[in-house]
């Protein structure tokens, strides 16, 4: 609080960002964990709420005659134009959101003030949702081949590796910890992905610390132990997910990558993916590109080129995809690394994981795999993502980028994950908002010491809660397309690869498609499901009263038969000649047709769902968008759409097409 | 009978077939005068069955003895044909290269085609210009149907009917054809009945060096506005471009002789400029070998999506200027018969709700493009493999496509069609069975007696079996005007047309039968719960009547 130098500004201009001229009036309030904008519109009084922790840049921008601009970029790429009428307010409001979007300690987080009003039980059950070892378990692990070893206990060998480890079985504590002294960190050799079918497994390490000739006996056995626990296969890949040059300017410094003649039976490789710093570079490159106002055609192509942003992903996805290709087709065992394995590595390990095994396609299953291969092999969350004040160099947009990977492949196999692209969307905006405290810290071992599970809230148990939000309509568990390994085409497809504007321009809602197809068919197959529970009732109800009927209507006609056919058959000539009849029945009972209200207020309901389970992030979003959503599953419903003609985004599209 | 001279060779044994994404097929290869047909031996099925007049382009290349030919589809596909014997290789590839160039009109296939199918509806009289303007004649009484091209003397590349303003007559008329490009006069392309704001259409006004004006051309277009209203002119070409024509004896409408319309210029590219778009485009989409960076920069040197762009950015300021401004407007170019239509066109998808229902779309495709004079035969007779450069060509009805599946993308519920109904009418305006899209314009379809010799269309897709695939399972009808985005993020290229024989689209089609399915079963249960309701409620008033006494 202390940091607050002026909780409220009155008569501040929220610009839109599509149509400049066109700004909402209202007051701006600092909180210790957000910043809030109310319109002074009487009628909508339309909240924009903004987690401090989610503030990437700050700029404070000349004067002009109606007042001091302040531009606030978000680490979930909105970006918010303030105008405030005074400058002393402006450099009060600047001065206190930069230290408050720079926090120096765990517990200025917006997670240790966050109460979504469970209990003390409810809050453990969430932490123990996703567990690992169950997830071992799954994989068919342990077994002949491996162990789970407690040579990491107390994080003695290895600080930022987890305690629970699977190792093969033939290598000792002895062989461990030599290896993990030859290799950057201690991260030595783990498994990570054991593929039941034919016991090929995906391993992670650091690099070696190999310089020009230095070798390491343990490491060479623990290459062996890991190839020896793959019987199927007498040679193990060892894949280095740097760029050659890379790898090779490492050996000055006494790391680098294995000699293949030192180790018996590896196949080595390189997969050039980037460093941190050249992703950092290329995705502030592609914002750049994504902020322009009323960029041409040529403009946005040239940018998103020139970001190599793209590129950069199909190279995630390129590794992955010859991991995945080495497990499942040739049943060869991998072992990956970078530099300190645990960025490239994580990338790399996971998209193959998810291209592997069709469990790591659901809600779940996925939740399971970026606990497993991000946060506890340790990813550097803190550092990645700037949640405390650091070193700026260490920021990059590691976790995104496999998300977007995972994003892209659900662009090709739309069938195939459980979930849909609002439930990525969401876990990219909490990896920043430091809401709950499964991402905070660097490793296991600090999360522990800072006691997370017991102070904080687990993400996935809230994301669990809503699972309806996140469902893609499309997944069905018997669809072939959710079986087995998924098979991407072997020819250099780069067109494959294409810019997701639902991430990186999510807050310009005008620029996305206005109607949701997932949305629709969520409504939809909410609606059969009512249905289908109807269906039973009535035919309960039906068969109950045509027993009745049966009892006391024996001795009259034959016409009441007790077969259900002959019931169908009656009420067929009921429709023909009562054809009122129809609509009245429709009233009582949610019906597609634009007409009828009822719909809608089932849709009314999901999206308050939405609101109330998020707040922030329904806050962040347009109030507008769920009228939006809700035009969609019934367009012509302008009596309870406001958004008369869409014209909401109407005055977006002029400013475009008259600028052009 | 004339195709036996071009074929030399009927048939040839043991060729091979090779497809994307299909294994390769062996069989024997035949000729027709209208078809390519490949049989593979086994089970005596057709492997391929295409119309010499979808092939675009050959190549031949020759190993010893081997000769393969690759073919090269208006539809952008590739194949090759690898055929053993020199002289038979030889003796196919001019045969294809004949027949796929045939200089008549009445020797194309529509006029040799022998419909399989019972004609319910015959498409030629489906969308009759009285019928479209009955639709909005009861809404005003300020336009009337003019027969003074009846004969095509007025305007060559008119339809004989056309809509003028009430006020303006016949003699009034003539004198303005004289005054436009074509003697394309303004005509009445749209009517919005919710405010009586119009589109107007027509040639560019020849005023020459010297400015020349024309009275009754000014009288005309002044008819169409409401007293003190002000109107728009789209002139689809720059303003740079407008002048230049001046010298041509072409040119724009001076302000002076027209002080109650705004003049806007936007810039829609036309001719070779569009088909080098498309020739690059395709280049790029086949090209296996570049690297990520590469594919993008040659998106964009195609410039294809500039064109995408500007053209979707024009029609959204023309329904802007009737929807929001609540003014008329008059478009033209400089024939008035490419850039104008697309304009125009689009304009009407995003105001019209009715023309984004199938028949709807059928409707203004005969209207504005067909009526309107788009001299289809010109434009569609090369697609991106030609190597001629021949002046007439260009890609500009499969633009206003790809603007149209734009529009559906972003509003993926309002459309009863679904994209295989754009790549369908794309298909038919390149090579197709039916005379709908033969011609230049209505007086040459007159002359051809397409009516009476060929097949149209939409006799063949109006049938309900066909209708089904081209129906949008997710449509529910949206009375609202649509404003699409245009900024570059939301326009994306059109993979289902540009990209379809280059990749599987096995899982995005297994997608869109899950949506089907939903769908219908949905549809199902409510049907089903309809009738248990109606059947109970009707027990239970028995049951009532039965206590009751």
């Amino acid at each position: 609080m202390e940091h607050i130098r002026t909780p409220k500004v009155e008569n501040v201009r929220l610009v839109d960002r599509v149509s400049p001229k066109k700004a909402a009036l209202g007051t701006l309030y600092l909180t210790a964990t957000h910043v809030i904008f109310v319109e002074n519109s009487p009628d909508s009084r339309k909240e924009t709420w903004i987690l401090h922790s989610q503030i990437s840049t700050i700029e404070k921008q000349a004067t002009t005659a109606t007042g001091c601009p302040l531009l606030i970029r978000c680490k979930n790429f909105q970006i918010i134009q303030l105008i405030i009428p005074q400058e002393r307010d402006c450099h009060d409001v600047y001065i206190s959101l930069i230290r408050l979007a720079r926090p120096v300690k765990y517990e200025e987080l917006y997670c240790f003030s966050f109460n979504p009003m469970l209990d003390k039980e409810e809050r453990e059950q969430g932490w123990v949702l996703i567990d690992l070892s169950e997830e071992y378990k799954r994989m068919g692990l342990p077994n002949h081949y491996w162990q789970l070893s407690d040579v990491n206990r107390d994080y003695r060998v290895c600080d930022s590796y987890p305690t629970e480890l699977y190792v093969p079985k033939s290598a000792t504590a002895h062989i461990i910890v030599g290896s993990s002294k030859f290799r950057s960190r201690r991260r030595f050799p783990v498994l990570s992905y054991y593929y039941k079918d034919n016991h090929a497994s995906i391993c992670r390490s650091s690099q070696p610390l190999s310089g020009f000739s230095a070798r390491c006996l343990e490491d060479e056995q623990m290459l062996q132990a890991i190839r020896k626990a793959n019987p199927g296969s007498d040679f193990v890949y060892v894949v280095d997910t740097r760029p050659k040059l890379n790898a090779m300017a490492n050996r000055a410094a006494g790391k680098g990558y294995e000699n293949e003649d030192n180790y018996s039976n590896i196949k080595f490789q390189f997969i050039g993916i980037e460093n941190i710093h050249v992703m950092r570079n290329s995705l502030q490159k592609m914002l750049e590109v994504c902020e322009l106002k009323s960029p041409s055609m040529s403009d946005f192509l040239w940018g998103l080129e020139n970001s190599g942003w793209l590129r950069h992903i199909k190279a995630i996805m390129d590794a992955g995809i010859f991991i995945a290709k080495a497990v499942s087709e040739e049943g060869a065992s991998v072992l990956v690394h970078c530099s300190d394995g645990w960025d490239r590595t994580a990338q790399v390990c996971s998209v193959a994981s998810l291209l592997l095994d069709p469990h790591y396609r659901t809600l779940k299953g996925f939740m399971v795999l970026i606990e497993k291969d991000w946060i506890s092999f340790g990813h550097k969350f803190n550092h990645r993502y700037g949640n405390l004040d650091g070193d700026p160099k260490e920021i990059s947009p590691v976790i995104d980028q496999f998300i977007e990977c995972v994003w892209q492949l659900m662009e090709q196999f739309p069938c195939a994950f459980e979930f849909n692209e609002r439930f990525l969307i969401h876990i990219q905006h909490h990896i920043y908002s430091c809401q709950f405290g499964n991402f905070l810290c660097n490793s296991q071992k600090e999360r522990h010491e800072l006691k997370i599970q017991e102070r904080t809230y687990s993400l996935w148990a809230h994301l669990w809660k809503n699972r309806a939000d996140y469902l893609n309509p499309l997944f069905r568990a018997d669809h072939s397309q959710t079986q087995g390994t998924l098979h991407l085409p072997t020819i250099p497809c780069n067109f494959m690869y294409k810019f997701w504007s639902g991430m990186y321009n999510r807050f310009e809602k005008g620029m996305q498609p206005r109607q949701s197809v997932t949305d629709y068919l969520m409504a939809v197959k909410e609606e059969t499901q009512q249905l289908e529970e109807e269906l039973e009732a009535l035919e309960e109800r039906l068969e109950k009263i045509q027993k009745v009927q049966l009892n006391c209507t024996k001795v009259k006609s034959k016409q009441s038969e007790p077969s259900k056919h002959s019931g169908f058959s009656t009420s067929d000539n009921s429709i023909a000649n009562t054809p009122q009849d129809y609509s009245g029945n429709m009233k009582s009972f949610p019906s597609r047709s634009p007409s009828q209200g009822d719909e809608d207020s089932a849709l009314i309901l999901t999206q308050d769902n939405l609101k109330s389970s998020d707040p922030d992030l329904s806050a962040n979003s347009d109030q507008e968008s769920g009228v939006e959503d809700l035009s969609c599953r019934s367009p012509s419903g302008g009596e309870h759409a406001p958004s008369e003609d869409s014209g909401k985004d109407r005055d977006s599209d002029e400013a475009v097409f008259l600028t052009a | 009978m004339e195709f036996a001279e071009l074929i030399k060779t009927p048939r040839v044994d043991n060729v091979v077939l090779h497809r994307p994404f299909y294994p390769a097929v062996e069989g024997t290869l035949c000729l027709t005068g209208h078809h390519l047909i490949l049989s593979s031996r086994q089970d005596n099925t057709e492997e391929l069955w295409l119309l010499h007049s979808n092939i675009d382009a050959i190549d031949k290349r020759f190993v010893g003895s081997l000769g393969t030919i690759i073919i090269k589809c208006k539809d952008f596909r590739i194949i090759q044909l690898d055929i053993p014997g020199m002289e038979e290789c030889l003796n196919i590839a001019s045969s294809i290269e004949a027949l796929s160039t045939l200089d008549s009109i009445t020797l194309m296939y529509p006029f040799f085609y022998r419909p399989m199918f019972e004609v319910i509806e015959d498409g030629w009289h489906s969308f009759l210009p009285e019928q479209e303007f009955e639709l909005f004649s009861s809404a005003t009484s300020e336009w009337r149907l003019s027969y003074v091209n009846k004969e095509f003397a007025v305007c060559p590349s008119y339809p004989p009917i056309v809509t003028v303003p009430k006020s303006i007559d016949d003699e009034t008329l003539r004198k303005v054809a004289t005054f436009r490009h074509g003697g394309r006069f303004p005509i009445l392309s749209y009517y919005h009945k919710k405010n009586g704001m119009v589109i107007m259409r027509s040639g560019q006004p020849l005023t020459g060096t010297n400015g020349r004006r024309c009275k009754e051309d000014e009288k005309l277009i002044n008819a169409t506005l409401r007293a003190g209203k002000r109107g728009y002119i789209i002139d689809t070409r720059s303003l740079n471009v407008a002048q230049q024509a001046r010298a041509k004896g072409g040119g724009f409408e001076q302000e002076a002789h027209y002080p109650q319309w705004r003049r806007i210029h936007k810039s829609i590219e036309r001719y070779h400029i569009l088909q080098e778009s498309l020739i690059k485009l395709v280049e790029a989409c086949n090209d296996q070998t570049h690297n990520m960076d590469r594919w993008l920069s040659k998106l964009e040197a195609s410039n294809w999506l500039t064109h995408i762009k500007e053209i979707l950015t024009t029609a959204c300021l023309a329904a802007q200027c009737i929807d929001r401004e609540g003014a008329s407007i008059l478009i033209h170019g400089t024939e008035g018969t490419d850039s104008t239509l697309q304009v125009t066109s689009l304009a009407q998808i995003i105001l019209e709700p009715r023309s984004r229902t199938i028949r709807g779309f059928e409707a203004l495709i005969e209207r504005e493009w067909l009526q309107a004079g788009h001299p289809f035969q010109q434009r569609c007779a090369q697609s991106a493999y030609c190597n001629t450069k021949q002046k007439w060509e260009a890609p500009v009805f499969l633009l206003f496509l790809d603007c149209v599946w734009q529009i559906l993308r972003q509003f993926p519920c309002s459309f009863e069609f679904n994209e295989n109904f754009l790549i369908m009418l794309f298909e038919h305006a390149y090579a197709s069975q039916f005379g709908t899209f033969l011609g230049n314009n209505e007086s040459e379809r007159c002359k051809l007696k397409l009516q009476q010799k060929t097949m149209s269309l939409w006799s063949w897709v109006n049938q309900p079996s066909e209708l089904s695939k081209f129906t949008n399972p997710l449509f529910e009808a949206n009375n609202l005007v649509i404003w699409p985005s245009v900024a570059p993020q939301s326009l994306p290229l059109w993979e289902g047309i540009f990209l379809r024989w280059n990749r599987s689209s096995k899982y995005l089609d297994e997608a869109y039968e899950e949506m089907v399915n939903i769908i219908e079963y949905n549809k199902e249960l409510q049907a089903k719960v309809n009738i248990l309701r109606r059947q109970l409620a009707e027990l239970e008033t028995e049951d009532g009547m039965q206590e009751s006494p």
